[in-house]
């Protein structure tokens, strides 16, 4: 889960990464006490999980609390790349900046252990830096059981070779930012820029934390971070059913046993759209092992709920699974819906392999609904799909 | 032979008493698995009777290798206890930790996984959020599905679960030396590149399918292996070709992050390295198909 700046500073300032004063509003009306709160001015910056904020005029300064309600008003509902503007946050004007640096803590996927990133080239996008100066970003690999210690973050300033007037404070603020790291279950902590101040302070001006949705067991705090407004909403109502879903734009609906046969049959709808119209899948959604009866019929809901869907392919492959379940899952579902008086009124392909598969297609052979097709192998079954959805 | 897993292989499970740990205990048990015991520290010195098999419940994995012998461990344990049940499998320095457990918390595995390291990698994890491996005919450590297929001479490996056993029922005719699902999360024990050198050095394996994902760049270095080291056919699979950027596709690790780790970057690669990449299963198994019929 990505945060809004407005949460990464909140984690900063929470493990003592040295941050300036701000706060969240959602109306430009709060603007105008929180910029008073300040000391009369401040900077409104749009909350978008989106670079290029400043460029788009999503970042203003205001001289006054007057000027503060103003430039809320012009930031909240703005469109930056596609996401909307619903909070700005109203931070400290940053004292006069006289350098900018860059750290950060992730994954490294390919060496499964964690990296230090580190450079006295801030401000600008990272990527651009390792692309065009590789050499002036610093990679320090982190173990995982012994952390990041003073001596170690010594060693990664050494590397970026900060400025020996700055070099012992941005140690000290690496030591805090690995607690963030550790302490937070987080996937990313960025800061940039890391600021050098005119007073020769150091100060996290603008972050970015990315947290793991699987250590949300013992992260009780972190469910209240997530952004339920910018959701979308079949997105959101699958989540509240506990369902893996994610929304696309196409037309077909589908639903899946296994995140690499849903990630497979999706490829494979859209190989099928292509003599269909170019329609393409509407959605992800894996359903789990041994999904229930009551399982399909919350996917299925939530797939006929799609406006943009105009025909459902069930995609299973059973395994542990036994196929018989599922078609009687598949059956039970419609009633289910029929019995909440959802009109169903989208065709739906159902294919079925695997584990009693000859059973499976028997019983949706013997309760014949009328919008029900099977299609035997997959990649038939997603033609069969494509077409329907194109005919629509 | 075959890989990882073998008819000699005495595997216990940690989290056997568990319901998901007993009902494939049980599945286990019917595809010829030598389970020797559980480890539950709560339960130690009880037994349980599986389908007339009295399997013995040990309090740590150690206590159950000096008893048993076994070789191989499956974790059924939940994912806030799984960390420490791994580090003791590692402790334990048993060959073969397979850890079937989902939705482990990273932080959890990059320590386990940077622990195992330290400790010399003694023991090989695969997993976790997997599906285990099984040779067919011989010995099933984890939830693959016994029947789908009988033993033969393609080796499979795969960060996927249902797509391990979609192929395997393509080319069931054809039968497997072992196949082994990797998982799909971004910290995984046992790589790829680890399974197909396995499979190289394999006597009973003729021909190798690898089935890979979006995200992480595994795919890649997997290609560059094959190129180097690999002499026999091998036949990729790669899906997620429609996955957007930035969103979990149902894996923690089955994302797109801006260029990286895209399904035609991983295709491309693997063709580089001489790998016929299947546009969907079916043609993937076809293309197995025509090599082995040469």
């Amino acid at each position: 889960m990505d945060l809004f700046e407005y949460q990464a500073r909140d984690l900063f300032a929470k493990h003592g990464v040295p941050v300036l004063a701000g706060e969240v509003i959602d109306t430009p009306e709060a603007a105008r006490e929180a910029t008073e709160r300040l000391g009369g001015k401040s900077v409104v910056k749009a909350q978008v999980k989106v670079g290029g904020r400043g460029k788009a005029g999503g970042v203003k300064l205001a001289a006054t609390p007057d000027e503060a309600v103003a430039r809320a008003t012009d930031i909240l509902g703005m469109d930056i790349k596609g996401h909307t503007v619903h909070k700005v946050m109203i931070a400290e004007t940053a004292p006069e900046i006289v350098e900018e640096y860059y750290v950060s803590y992730l994954l490294d996927r390919t060496n499964r252990t964690f990296l230090a990133m580190a450079s006295v080239q801030g401000g600008v996008e990272i990527e651009v830096v390792a692309e065009e100066n590789p050499e002036a970003l610093a990679k320090v690999p982190v173990d995982a059981n012994e952390g990041v210690s003073i001596e170690k973050a010594r060693e990664i300033v050494a590397q970026a070779k900060f400025p020996a007037e700055v070099a012992e404070q941005v140690a000290e603020i690496l030591v805090t930012l690995w607690d963030t790291f550790i302490k937070e279950d987080a996937l990313l902590v960025e800061v940039n820029p890391l600021a050098k101040v005119a007073s020769g302070k150091v100060i996290a001006l603008d972050g970015k934390v990315s947290l793991d949705e699987n250590a949300e067991f013992r992260q009780p705090d972190h469910a209240a971070l997530e952004d339920k407004e910018s959701a979308n909403p079949l997105e959101a109502a699958a989540k509240a059913k506990n369902l893996n879903y994610v929304k696309l734009d196409g037309e077909v609906g589908i639903i899946g046993n296994g995140a690499g046969l849903v990630m497979s049959t999706l490829d494979v709808v859209a190989y099928a759209g292509e003599n269909h119209g170019g329609v393409k899948p509407a959605n992800f959604l894996d359903i789990g092992g041994g999904a229930s009866a009551a399982v399909m019929a919350n996917g299925l809901e939530i797939i006929l709920g799609d406006p943009d869907v105009k025909s459902v392919f069930v995609n299973v492959f059973g395994g542990i699974t036994a196929c018989d379940e599922v078609a009687n899952g598949i059956v039970q579902a419609l009633q289910l819906l029929a019995d909440k008086g959802e009109e169903v009124t989208k065709p739906l392909v159902v294919r079925l392999d695997g584990n009693n598969a000859e059973l499976g297609r028997q019983i949706l052979s013997d309760a014949n609904h009328p919008l029900v097709q099977r299609v035997d192998t997959m990649d038939g079954a997603a033609d069969k799909a494509a077409e329907l959805a194109a005919a629509k | 032979m075959a890989i990882f897993l073998n008819k000699d292989s005495k595997v216990i499970v940690q989290g056997m008493t568990g319901a998901t740990g007993m009902k494939h205990t049980k599945l286990m048990l019917a595809d010829g698995t030598n389970i020797v015991g559980g480890v539950n520290p709560r339960k130690a010195g009880t037994s349980v009777d599986i389908d007339g098999n009295e399997i013995p419940v040990f309090g740590t994995v150690a206590e159950a290798m000096e008893k048993t012998g076994a070789n191989v461990s499956v974790l059924f344990v939940p994912p806030a206890f799984a960390k420490a049940a791994v580090v003791e499998a590692i402790d334990a320095e048993i060959p073969l930790a397979v850890v079937i457990t989902e939705g482990i918390a990273v932080h959890d595995s990059a320590a386990f996984w940077a622990y195992a390291k330290s400790k010399g990698n003694k023991t090989r994890i695969i997993g976790p959020n997997c599906p285990g491996l099984i040779t067919p005919g011989q010995s099933n450590a984890g939830i693959i599905p016994g029947d789908i297929t009988k033993p033969g001479r393609i080796g499979l490996v795969s960060k996927s679960g249902t797509l391990t056993y979609q192929m395997m029922y393509e080319l069931r005719d054809i039968g497997f030396s072992s196949a082994v699902g990797i998982g799909g999360d971004p910290v995984i024990g046992t790589t790829h590149i680890d399974a197909l050198a396995a499979f190289e050095a394999d006597p009973d394996t003729d021909l190798i399918v690898m089935i890979g994902e979006i995200g992480g760049d595994a795919e890649e270095r997997a290609a560059d292996f094959i190129a180097k080291n690999v002499t026999k056919p091998v036949v990729g699979y790669v899906a997620g070709f429609t996955a957007p950027e930035g969103k979990t596709m149902g894996h923690a690790g089955a994302i797109v992050s801006g260029s990286s780790g895209t399904a035609a970057a991983k295709k491309e690669a693997l063709e580089a390295a001489g790998v016929k990449v299947g546009k969907t299963p079916t043609e993937t198994a076809k293309l197995a198909r025509e090599i082995l019929a040469g």
